[in-house]
């Protein structure tokens, strides 16, 4: 905790906000005027039926597309400003899981690790996929694993990546009930450490600091 | 540095671990260019004068079977949403995807060229321009396919599109590729040709990577 409140200190809080965002698909006008703000600490649940913008939502947050009108800011600055900077703090999972299926559990989060510049020696790497249950299963392409223990390659990625942001969608698709608890105390260890936490889910989340938005 | 050098191991270990898709592209080049001495018999004479514009040809299509593959794997399972959003240019990383496809594509052909020609009874000066001109020639098709492979990403039917696409501006290439070969089989200095691919492939090398990476951040937006 000491490590905690040291990196508090010493850094400018982590502050996630989104003004006047308007998002337009096709024809469609999915929101408009939507105000968001998330601190460090805090995790925000977006909720709503199919097909009302959850999704897209999260891709303007990322910055992967751009919003009809409105601006989404990461410490006071417009994430179009300083995308690197941005992109350094940020883990974003989408509905793909975006490994490579004829490459291995481990070597997919190591090349992720040297893409997103995180030092990741193997012994912590492979600690990382043991955490989660992929003991044994390491050295096998992911596409001999079934889609939830792809999910937890995915988990083994968010524990690895040392990220302050993480933009989730839908994290607890495919996974099972041990693996939901362990993502949610992966969720919780994050946002106790000061790290911001943004996802959809159409399950319940038990979390401490949680705040929901419906759309 | 490190990036560019991680996806580049990435895309060669993933063509490694799915060698038939890369060998593909290897063996139309092979079986398509041992057709013609094959089908036109052994008038040598002939041969030696067709072989360039044959092996250029061949060239140019075999690259052109591997093009779709250079973004569209990772445009469909997530990954290239994933490196647009890491920490390092778009830029960077597609020059990468550009350098392995030129490795996995280009750079046999190069190399396989000499033993193709010894079909069409080149001689051997012939054969060091033949590889000359493939070596420069070769990173300019895998360069300028890019642009079509990532303008094609998500369309239906889109390696028939890319074809369309990216023929046309081949053309300079198969020109002077297979022009030098014959101005030296004839007895004329190539070097003007080489020159000119060189100058292809600066042109090129300058550009391409710019336009590929916004037609990429087009494709994923």
């Amino acid at each position: 905790m000491t490590a905690n409140t040291s990196l508090n200190s010493n850094k400018p809080a982590l502050m996630l906000e989104a003004r006047a965002l308007t998002c337009v698909r096709g024809e469609r006008q999915l929101f408009s005027g939507l105000n968001l703000a998330v601190s460090a600490g805090e995790c925000l649940h977006v909720r709503g039926e199919n097909g009302v913008g959850k999704t897209s939502l999260l891709r303007l947050l990322t910055g992967l597309s751009k919003a009809e009108s409105g601006e989404v800011f990461w410490n006071g600055l417009a994430i179009s400003k300083e995308p690197t900077q941005y992109h350094r703090e940020l883990l974003f999972l989408g509905h793909r899981d975006a490994l490579k299926e004829d490459l291995t559990a481990l070597e997919n989060l190591q090349l992720y690790a040297a893409l997103d510049d995180v030092q990741l020696p193997e012994d912590k790497a492979l600690a990382a996929l043991w955490r989660f249950g992929l003991r044994g299963r390491e050295c096998l392409p992911v596409n001999c694993l079934s889609a939830g223990q792809k999910r937890r390659v995915l988990m083994a990625r968010m524990l690895t990546r040392q990220a302050r942001l993480w933009i989730l969608d839908e994290p607890f698709n495919a996974l099972d009930i041990h693996a939901v608890q362990a993502l949610q105390g992966l969720i919780a260890e994050h946002l106790e450490q000061g790290g911001l936490v943004v996802l959809t889910s159409h399950q319940e989340v038990s979390l401490p600091q949680v705040r929901t938005l419906d759309l | 540095m490190n990036a560019l050098l991680a996806i580049i191991r990435r895309d060669l270990l993933v063509v490694m671990r799915r060698k038939s898709e890369a060998l593909t592209a290897l063996f139309f080049f092979v079986v398509v260019t041992s057709l013609f001495p094959l089908g036109i018999g052994a008038d040598a004479a002939l041969l030696r004068k067709i072989a360039p514009g044959v092996l250029w040809v061949a060239a140019l299509l075999s690259t052109l079977l591997g093009l779709h593959r250079m973004f569209a794997a990772d445009y469909q399972d997530g990954s290239l949403e994933q490196l647009a959003l890491s920490p390092q240019p778009m830029v960077l990383l597609v020059v990468g995807k550009i350098i392995a496809h030129w490795i996995v594509c280009g750079l046999p052909l190069v190399l396989l060229a000499p033993v193709i020609g010894i079909q069409f009874d080149l001689d051997v000066s012939s054969l060091y321009v033949l590889m000359g001109t493939l070596l420069l020639g070769t990173p300019v098709l895998s360069l300028v396919g890019s642009i079509g492979a990532a303008l094609t990403l998500g369309v239906r039917g889109g390696s028939v599109l890319l074809s369309l696409l990216i023929l046309p501006l081949y053309i300079p290439v198969l020109i002077f590729g297979a022009g030098a070969v014959y101005a030296n089989s004839i007895g004329l200095d190539a070097s003007g040709h080489f020159s000119l691919l060189g100058a292809l492939l600066i042109l090129a090398l300058a550009f391409v990577p710019w336009v590929s990476s916004a037609a990429v951040k087009i494709a994923i937006e």
